[in-house]
């Protein structure tokens, strides 16, 4: 039930974003949903895309620090409330979220979103026995 | 003023006769006491009694830096430790620091000569000196301390820091000398009017300010800014500490190196061959007075131009120029000495950044400011915006604790840093002197 992410390290320097979308587009790789974590400092881009493998590789060999990371992909009720009623099952029993970010598609009638929990299985099972659904990554990579 | 008129003034040949007849006395004195300088000699093969001249000088060896670390604590003294009354250590270099004894003759020399840096600065009985240079292992604060003694001025031992008391005494006191690193004059000139003191019409006439690199800029600042003559003094602790050099307040051009106690050249870096006077190169200092600590032909690193013109405040004395920069790589931010190999010693340490790095130096608010950059590697990059901050704090921890001195670190992209090639660009210091 996880999906994995890719992270890119990043400067910040103008046109480095603008580098790795190039890299991406011309690896053929289409980018799912993505975030900027930023500090005043650097940046941490992260990735949900079609080929993991594949964009790994490309943006490596472009020169970029690459590390992966499991999230949870999960569908949310796309009307008013429906974020917070899972939200609200997670802080009842204790789950971290990290970050979170949402993606560009929706799965059928439901909007998408990704999780970083501190304790995936957890959080999991959490989301499961709430009969919140949850994706598998291959769903995820070719919505 | 002139402190001392009959040593100050001499005719050059009276001079030169007497720097012979104190640099023989030491070479037999140090071949004699010292197993380094034994040692030294005989490799070289030249023995005491043939130094005939003051030519004869660049017969000798030098002493490096190294050899003092080589020698620590105490081995390099010519004289038993009972007979050492005082001792001072460099601040801030890795590992051991250089320490530095004086006999109670040599507290005696170094308080003369900063009663004579002091005078030619314009400080006489009656002055009151505020003396913010910092008390203890370093040297700047007692040197000073005694020699506004010895001229028979009240000294206000304030020290370093806490800035805004010294206003409060700047200002209730009425000091008339301040004596302080050039920086720090200037940010005393900041905190007065934060705190709504007019520093022009403070008592203050003159300050005595050393200690590390400035420039005439900083200089038309200082003395505009604070409404005082700034006048420029040299010296390192392992010479005596301040009171090797100073300029006159008469010509403010140049610093007057006090010859009857201390011989002067200019080498070339790399050759170690010696430069004429009018070429920039290298400082070398032979201490011809001193009991506890001698040195012969110390190599400081520092780079300066020799200039034997008469002066018109009288005084015969050969004067160096301002310092122009380091043949070495060291660093100095706010007063420390910062090798940039001291740096990359805490990164080779770490498991999770390359040792490759560049060191930004700047100067905000008339404090220094030390950047590091350093490329993460891409082991360590775990995605998680935390762990990099957590990497970027505990450098920065390494380092205040290894050298002191505060820094800001940056993560960079992997092979972003330059590499060497030859000799790769390490540092970029952007202060404006």
């Amino acid at each position: 039930m996880r999906v994995e992410q890719i992270s890119v390290f990043l400067e910040n320097r103008t046109g480095r974003l603008a580098e790795i979308t190039r890299v991406l587009g011309d690896a053929g790789i289409n980018i799912r949903a993505l975030s900027l974590a930023d500090t005043s400092d650097f940046g941490i881009l992260r990735l949900i895309v079609s080929d993991n493998e594949k964009a790994k590789e490309a943006l490596k060999e472009h020169g970029f620090t690459v590390g992966k990371t499991s999230v949870v992909a999960v569908e949310v009720e796309d009307r008013p409330g429906g974020l917070n009623r899972i939200l609200e099952i997670l802080s009842k029993e204790d789950v971290n979220v990290e970050y979170m970010y949402a993606f560009v598609q929706h799965s059928g009638a439901n909007a998408l979103m990704v999780f970083r929990f501190d304790d995936i299985d957890a959080a999991v099972k959490v989301l499961t026995d709430n009969n919140i659904k949850v994706l598998e990554g291959k769903t995820v990579y070719t919505l | 003023m002139i402190r001392d008129k009959e040593f100050e003034t001499l005719p050059r040949q009276a001079l030169e006769a007497i720097k012979l007849k104190r640099l023989q006395d030491l070479v037999e004195r140090v071949y004699a006491t010292v197993p380094f300088y034994k040692k030294a000699f005989d490799e070289k093969g030249i023995k005491p009694d043939e130094i005939r001249s003051l030519e004869d000088l660049q017969k000798l060896p030098f002493t490096l830096k190294q050899d003092l670390r080589d020698n620590y604590p105490f081995a390099m003294f010519a004289t038993p430790m009972e007979k050492v009354v005082r001792i001072h250590a460099s601040s801030g270099t890795t590992g051991k620091p250089t320490v530095v004894g004086y006999t109670q003759k040599d507290i005696d020399t170094w308080s003369e000569l900063m009663a004579r840096t002091l005078a030619a600065a314009g400080t006489h009985k009656g002055d009151i000196v505020h003396n913010a240079y910092g008390y203890g292992l370093f040297t700047g604060g007692l040197g000073f301390h005694y020699g506004a003694e010895r001229l028979g001025a009240s000294v206000i031992p304030v020290s370093g820091g806490n800035t805004k008391r010294q206003v409060l005494l700047m200002k209730d006191f009425g000091p008339t000398v301040l004596t302080c690193t050039p920086s720090y004059a200037l940010r005393l000139g900041e905190v007065a009017a934060e705190e709504g003191v007019d520093f022009r019409s403070l008592k203050f006439r003159v300050g005595v300010c050393g200690a590390e690199p400035w420039s005439e800029n900083m200089r038309e600042e200082i003395e505009n800014k604070l409404g005082i003559d700034a006048v420029d003094i040299y010296g390192l602790s392992e010479i005596i500490g301040p009171g090797v050099s100073v300029e006159c307040i008469e010509a403010k051009q140049g610093l007057h190196v006090f010859e009857d106690h201390f011989i002067v050249e200019t080498i070339h870096p790399e050759t170690g061959e010696s430069v004429p006077y009018g070429e920039p190169g290298e400082l070398v200092f032979t201490t011809l007075t001193k009991e506890a600590f001698p040195l012969i032909r110390y190599r400081t690193r520092d780079l300066s131009v020799l200039n034997s013109e008469p002066c018109k405040c009288g005084r015969t004395l050969v004067r160096m120029g301002r310092i122009t920069g380091r043949s070495d790589d060291m660093l100095i931010i706010r007063g420390v000495n910062v090798f940039p190999s001291q740096i990359e010693s805490v990164l080779l340490d770490r498991k999770d950044v390359d040792p490759y790095y560049l060191l930004i130096v700047d100067r905000k608010d008339n404090l220094d400011t030390l950047e590091v950059d350093v490329e993460i590697k891409e082991e360590a990059f775990s995605g998680a915006v935390k762990d990099l901050q957590a990497v970027e704090r505990n450098i920065e921890k390494d380092v205040k604790d290894l050298l002191g001195v505060s820094c800001t670190v940056r993560l960079v992209e992997p092979r972003t840093i330059q590499r060497s090639e030859g000799k790769a660009q390490r540092v970029i210091d952007k202060r404006k002197l």
